[in-house]
């Protein structure tokens, strides 16, 4: 029943089927300059190296439509991964020991979240300035706690999370797509979801309508914690190691992606599809312009100009 | 006498809706020409088709027998047009002066002229009969002052016509008494007064010609003295209506709400009882802490002393949440602001507050969802195309009507309604009396408060009456009239105190 749906269900299955051309025009493109981009390789390749920042793409997308932001994802990155690296380094046996380690550092960002959205909820400070407080904070205790450096010689059971495969696709791919279709069913079939968009809609109203307004600002920042931590580890297994500079700025990559996948810093409207959509564009982007042997400042300049490109589009198609 | 202002043949469509069908109206100079009709008749549009803030699809506009083509609200200021709108357009940040002279500072040479504005902005104010401190910020000012801001902000400097969308909505009357006085000072300058309200016996009062539009059409138009009310609304509605405030016939049943020395920041030792079957009234002027005292029941404000009841059982309310697990609804004040998910679906706006009685399992069950809000969209008879519809889109007394519905549907003992018929059209008006009436009938304790005194004399079986905080006299239907009622809600204070309390109010 085409008729049936809704303007703010039509403008946002417009939003992600542009950005959905805008991803498929961009694949055609590239395909045609070089000859191993399309190939199930190169494929899998874009999708692990777009994991890391999806993932806590997937969680900022949550805070963003609460009209919030969370600018300490990079440095949560940094820190979850040495708390898990560290744990991991203790000596019992290696899975208890990797167990207790992914623990701890999913636990540093639910502890992480939790402090940013009781700032923002209890003391009413703005989640701008509470979530850069926290970015220095943890980037520096990065850095304190491991006198800048960093925590090596990990066991090779750990390098499996981010470089192992699952028939044949990398761990970090599978881990996102799970993370995504979660995401998608929560902001889409539970109350919690619902109350998400409520409350990113008209705070006031959503409180007066019944719901714990607290509640669900407390934990879409848990949720960010929690996802930018899972990225942390996933990235630590990676490069084998807890780097303290680990994420350094990636809280503008993540936020590019949730805002080129049309959610609205103002909140209330965005989906984790467009999301979805949002970071795979850019990964896409930063890929082929590798393998056209585009030189890295230049393609700083260029995504930069898609980005710019992508949110003007969305405005245009709102009026 | 020429005509100062003459849209011809005007049409806009929206998507779904013919906005406006060939209206044409004209204005003469010092003359204050009516726009009345339900809402979502077109009047509205129709001013923003004056400013340029809408485009038309066909039709002119002349301006002194000059054709003239608006694409934007400033290219119609050029000429003077100033357009009062219903939803404020201030800036909540900035003074009421700066406010008042935003977009024309007085400058001198580089720096503004804060010195100037401010006193300019104070004389505008005062020939308004309003005394506000022009260097406050907006979002100190109460609702009623902010639209005095809104009326002074386009009658300063020059202006030759002037529309006002609902310009006494917010206002006592005797602030209404003060700006009819202003409107006649601007007819004597031969300004053109565009005036569209619900109220008719305003229109009665200070009208010259009145225009009825109905679902986009013009369907009469004439000098004010060929009319009376009662052909206007037979007119607006396109029917008659029995009776202009159907009585509660529900039998008076037990104590179901009581309140005991109930105190917070803005009400002071407040009891009262509700009982089943009760229509109770809350009168008092604005800022006498009617919604305050609702909120603070509705758990929206913190209580600092006393006690609240619920069928004799004492009940601790902290927040909104608790208050609607406890049977009580609160339909806010400013649906706009308070009620509504603007992005959202009617579906959502319905049964955000009923969710947990949708669930299946871990999900929301769209079936358990769609049927009961359709039941309560079709119920209400909500004018829309599907429940799929996004509430921005609606007039305001569909969007009222949603609002209504979501609290209808957490089947509520105890419902409170704020202001329900605040700049809502005749027929829908209509609609909401019965509906609380029904409810009294199924045995539920209702509270309205309403600054429209015959409606509230009109439907409720008894009335509280507030001032500044306090409950300063209980009245009966039967014992209620106006002159008791504003004698008691202005018990505290003559009226030259009652603005300073008012000023001490808001900030």
């Amino acid at each position: 029943m085409p008729a049936n749906i809704g303007r703010r269900k039509f403008v946002e299955v417009v939003s992600e089927f542009s950005i959905g051309i805008a991803l498929i025009a961009e694949i055609i493109l590239f395909s045609q300059f070089s000859q191993y981009f399309f190939t199930a390789e190169n494929l899998l390749n874009i999708s692990l190296q777009a994991s890391i920042t999806a993932i806590i793409a997937a969680g900022m997308t949550f805070v963003i439509l609460t009209a919030g932001i969370d600018l300490s994802v990079g440095s949560l990155v940094a820190f979850a991964g040495i708390i898990a690296t560290t744990v991991i380094k203790i000596n019992v046996p290696v899975y208890l020991s990797l167990s207790l380690g992914i623990l701890a550092g999913l636990l540093f960002g639910v502890f992480s979240g939790f402090i940013a959205g009781i700032f923002v909820t209890k003391f009413k400070i703005t989640p701008f300035i509470v979530t850069l407080a926290l970015m220095t904070i943890w980037r520096g205790a990065s850095f304190v706690y491991t006198e800048g450096r960093p925590v090596w010689e990990l066991p090779e059971a750990f390098s499996y999370l981010g470089g192992g495969r699952i028939i044949g696709v990398p761990v970090p791919t599978v881990i996102m797509m799970i993370v995504f279709i979660t995401s998608h069913i929560v902001l889409t079939k539970t109350r919690f979801g619902r109350y998400v968009y409520a409350v990113g809609g008209n705070l006031e109203a959503a409180r007066l309508a019944g719901i714990k307004t607290n509640k669900i600002l407390i934990s879409v920042y848990i949720i960010s914690g929690v996802l930018s931590a899972l990225a942390g580890i996933l990235l630590a297994s990676r490069i084998n190691s807890g780097q303290p500079n680990a994420g350094l700025m990636y809280e503008l990559d993540v936020i590019a992606a949730v805002v080129v996948g049309g959610t609205s810093l103002f909140g209330g409207r965005g989906t984790i599809i467009g999301t979805f959509l949002g970071a795979m564009l850019i990964a896409v982007l930063r890929n082929g312009l590798n393998l056209l042997n585009v030189g890295s400042y230049v393609q700083q300049v260029i995504v930069g100009l898609v980005i710019l490109l992508a949110v003007l589009l969305d405005q245009i198609r709102k009026k | 006498m020429n005509n100062l202002l003459e849209m011809r043949d005007i049409m806009k469509h929206y998507p779904g809706v013919l906005a406006l069908d060939k209206v044409s109206i004209d204005l003469k100079m010092g003359e204050v020409h009516c726009l009345v009709g339900e809402n979502g008749a077109g009047k509205s549009t129709l001013m923003k088709v004056l400013s340029g803030a809408v485009t038309k699809d066909s039709g002119e506009i002349f301006i002194n027998d000059e054709k003239v083509e608006f694409n934007s609200p400033s290219e119609s200021q050029v000429m003077w047009i100033k357009i009062i709108y219903q939803d404020f357009k201030l800036v909540p940040e900035l003074t009421t002066a700066e406010n008042i002279f935003l977009g024309r500072e007085i400058r001198n040479s580089f720096f503004l002229n804060k010195k100037e504005m401010n006193i300019k902005a104070a004389e505008t104010i005062s020939q308004l009969g309003e005394e506000i401190d022009v260097t406050l910020t907006i979002n100190r000012l109460s609702t009623a002052e902010r639209q005095m801001v809104e009326i002074a902000k386009a009658i300063v400097g020059n202006v030759k016509i002037l529309a006002m969308d609902e310009p006494t909505a917010p206002l006592t009357s005797k602030e209404i008494k003060n700006l009819f006085e202003v409107i006649r000072k601007l007819k004597e300058k031969e300004v053109g007064i565009i005036y569209i309200s619900h109220r008719l016996e305003e229109i009665f009062e200070i009208g010259d010609r009145v225009t009825v539009l109905r679902d986009g059409k013009l369907v009469h138009s004439s000098e004010i003295k060929e009319v009376d009310k009662n052909q206007l609304i037979k007119l607006m509605v396109g029917r008659e209506l029995a009776g202009e405030y159907p009585r509660n016939k529900a039998e008076k049943g037990d104590e179901i709400l009581k309140v005991e020395n109930l105190s917070s920041d803005k009400i002071n030792d407040i009891s009262f009882s509700l009982y089943k079957g009760e229509v109770l009234g809350i009168a008092g002027l604005v800022g006498a802490g009617r919604s305050e005292l609702v909120r603070a029941i509705f758990g929206a404000d913190k209580i600092t002393s006393g006690k609240i009841f619920i069928n004799d059982k004492e009940v601790r309310i902290n927040s909104p949440k608790e208050a609607i697990d406890s049977g009580i609804a609160l339909l806010t004040e400013d649906r706009n602001l308070l009620g509504l998910f603007m992005n959202m679906s009617i579906r959502e706006n319905i049964s955000v507050s009923i969710l947990s009685k949708m669930m299946n399992g871990l999900f929301i069950s769209k079936q358990k969802e769609n049927s009961s809000v359709q039941k309560q969209f079709d119920q209400l008879k909500v004018k829309a195309p599907s429940i799929e519809t996004s509430v921005e889109s609606l007039s305001g007394g569909n969007r009222q009507k949603v609002v209504l519905a979501r609290w209808l549907e957490t089947n509520s003992n105890i419902l409170i309604f704020d202001e329900p018929t605040a700049g809502i059209d005749v027929g829908i008006k209509f609609e909401i009396y019965n509906l609380i009436n029904n409810l009294a009938e199924e045995g539920k304790g209702i509270i309205v408060i309403s600054s429209e005194l015959p409606e509230l004399i009109g439907i409720s079986d008894r009335i509280i009456i507030m001032c500044e905080g306090r409950i300063t006299g209980v009245l009966s239907h039967e014992g209620a009239n106006k002159e008791k009622i504003l004698n008691l809600a202005t018990k505290f204070s003559s009226p030259e105190g009652m603005h300073s309390q008012k000023v001490k109010h808001a900030s």
